[in-house]
């Protein structure tokens, strides 16, 4: 068991914590750097998924894991930056030009869709996301123009200044620089007074706004941070991808994506990375497993639905801090062999709180 | 003639919205959670009908009762095994755990041999057949949905305005704490309300397979019935059934009279302009919070 005896102020907002931090999150950087020699490339292309939908999930967890602002859209976002950056890059722009434009872009599409959606909370917020993700699908399915439509279109490999970024290993190190460079700028807007002005309109709109946080203003920047963040990693998306179409930015693909952060556990950034992972890795697992399931199961196209479905509900039911919760109770069980006990972690018998005005 | 056909069709369409948002509206005031699975559940009615009729070859009015009965228990169910135990939990987990459901549903059902992954037809003894008025020419399975969904209407204000379990099941979404003191017992009606909103979900599958056909995946036409009931009020039972109306004409209007794509996303339109300018919706009540 490690106690941080804490003698400054500065310790409690310092972002590596102490020197066991320190350790691991080096030795997975060390892993991070030299995977393009370690890894195979199928796996290379596997862990720049994961890199992109982390992007992707840290902007949705800013907005629902730390303001407690939830979207059902959330793919719509992502689609602008993509067609943003593709549009951009096959005009010729160099890469970050183009990568500046569509995160800034959705930070601009996510503004004017926050501004209505100040008004309403819970879940009409959540319904007027949806409707605006459904917009959008269709507007990408119909401007036909810039979009190439239903028929899709290509995208070219990210360039800048004569250098172009074509192979797996060039467009790895890519991903991870943003990646890397994303989570240290939320770590450090989440301990900044931004940051606690987020987790406390989440906690209780009426005591933050009792504190003097002006709701709209910090929505509003929560919303847009968020968008940018799903407008970088839908540039990202573009570029490994390689081919748009309207349905990738479906419901489907908003659903995942709040699959990603409830899963991974909302309200920790490390559950952004785990959920990603299981995002990434769960239809390969499936894939695999699906040769000892009886033919009629195993062949169905609504297996991975099933699992997807069985997964959710489990973690809701019985693991609502997700894959970092169940992690965190390993890890306290380890370091404090043999005196961990069941009730540790016990949830709190809340009464229910209700949304309904009396 | 053309336009009066026209709204008749959608009528038809925005009955099968409101009976879905029906369906929200008496989960979301029993226990203010949010259900993704409606539509879900609609599309199991749908399946359950097609094999009592098809497979086991059971008479029309027998296999949709027999149908909307099994549903009905399906509901209880569900809400006894998943939804109680996570009440009190955010809101917003619930609504991941009933996308959970959503998509078990979907997915089990394709598992179904022979009969999951194809589309059927629900063989209904009003197939093709048309009422001539005039010049207008109206489709049998537009003008059931119609009555039919005006008699669930009849029937459900009798159950809530007459019965004891409705007037006790209207007191427990009220306050739930006051219900219980004088002797409700909320939880039972609770599973109750889930088992009620199944059954109507059920009817709105048997309504709307005509129509359309059975497959997996027609609970996606749940998405559109949260526009209906938000235009209506989301806690209003009138409000859900007049704002499915009003969705189903738009968009059958829209399809016509605007360009090609704005079909789909008409609902969403209105949705969108009701949330910005009367975000309580047409008979949602004006309340303030009280800390």
């Amino acid at each position: 068991m490690r106690y941080i005896f804490k003698t400054d102020y500065e310790q409690d907002i310092r972002i590596v914590k102490h020197g066991g931090q320190a350790f691991w999150y080096s030795l997975l950087g060390v892993f991070l750097l030299l995977s393009p020699w370690l890894l195979p490339e199928y796996l290379l292309a596997q862990l720049i998924f994961v890199l992109i939908y982390s992007v992707i999930g840290l902007g949705l967890m800013l907005l629902s894991g730390f303001t407690g602002q939830f979207s059902i859209g959330h793919a719509a976002f992502m689609g602008v930056g993509a067609y943003t950056q593709a549009v951009l890059t096959n005009a010729g722009w160099p890469f970050p030009l183009a990568f500046a434009c569509a995160g800034g872009l959705s930070g601009i599409v996510g503004i004017v869709i926050g501004v209505p959606a100040l008004r309403v909370k819970g879940i009409y917020l959540g319904i007027a996301t949806l409707a605006f993700g459904f917009i959008v699908e269709e507007g990408m399915a119909r401007w036909e123009s810039v979009t190439g439509g239903n028929a899709g279109m290509h995208v070219k490999s990210p360039a800048m200044f004569g250098w172009t970024l074509d192979s797996n290993a060039e467009f790895y190190f890519l991903c991870l620089a943003i990646t890397v460079g994303a989570t240290l700028a939320l770590l450090n807007l989440l301990r900044s007074p931004t940051g606690r002005a987020f987790v406390a309109i989440r906690d209780s709109e009426i005591s933050a706004q009792s504190m003097g946080i002006h709701l709209a203003r910090y929505k509003t920047v929560s919303f847009a941070l968020s968008a940018a963040l799903a407008g970088i990693g839908g540039a990202l998306y573009a570029h490994k991808i390689k081919f748009l179409s309207p349905e990738q930015f479906s419901i489907l693909q908003s659903i995942d994506l709040l699959l990603m952060v409830v899963i991974g556990g909302l309200g920790s950034v490390h559950g952004v990375f785990l959920g990603a992972i299981f995002l990434i890795t769960m239809p390969q697992l499936i894939a695999m497993g699906k040769d000892y399931l009886p033919e009629s199961v195993g062949q169905s196209p609504g297996l991975q639905a099933v699992v997807y479905g069985v997964v959710l509900v489990a973690f809701v039911m019985f693991e609502p801090h997700g894959l970092y919760g169940r992690w965190l109770k390993i890890r306290t069980y380890l370091q404090i062999f043999p005196f961990y006990r069941a009730g540790m972690f016990k949830r709190q018998k809340a009464f229910q709180k209700s949304d309904r005005l009396k | 003639m053309q336009f009066v056909q026209l709204i008749i069709s959608g009528s038809a369409q925005g009955c099968i919205y409101g009976l879905i948002a029906l369906g929200f509206v008496l989960i979301y005031k029993a226990t203010e959670t949010v259900t993704f699975a409606q539509g879900d559940l609609m599309m199991l009615g749908a399946f359950c009908g097609l094999v009592l009729m098809t497979i086991l070859g059971f008479p029309f009015w027998l296999a949709v009762l027999c149908s909307i009965a099994a549903m009905a228990v399906f509901g209880v169910f569900v809400e006894r095994l998943v939804i109680r135990p996570v009440l009190g939990q955010p809101a917003f987990s619930i609504v991941m755990l009933t996308i959970g459901i959503a998509y078990i549903a979907r997915g089990l059902i394709t598992m179904v041999p022979v009969i999951g992954t194809e589309t059927h037809t629900l063989p209904v003894p009003y197939k093709d057949m048309t009422l001539r008025l005039g010049e207008l020419v109206l489709a049998y399975e537009h003008l059931v949905v119609i009555g039919a969904t005006a008699l669930l209407c009849v029937g459900l204000y009798a159950l809530f305005r007459y019965s004891k379990i409705g007037i006790a099941m209207q007191a427990a979404s009220q306050n739930q704490i006051a219900a219980y003191y004088m002797g409700i017992p909320v939880q039972r009606l609770n599973g109750m309300v889930w088992g009620l909103a199944a059954a109507v979900a059920a009817i709105a599958g048997l309504l709307l397979a005509p129509i359309t056909f059975v497959h997996a995946n027609m609970g996606f036409i749940g998405l559109k019935a949260f526009p209906a009931a938000v235009v209506g009020g989301f806690g209003s039972l009138p409000g859900a059934i007049v704002g499915g109306l009003i969705i189903g004409i738009v968009e059958s209007l829209s399809g016509f009279y605007l360009p090609e794509g704005f079909k789909d996303i008409a609902p969403y339109i209105v949705v969108l302009i009701m949330l910005m300018v009367k975000p309580n919706g047409l008979f949602g009540e004006k309340l303030r919070k009280k800390v």
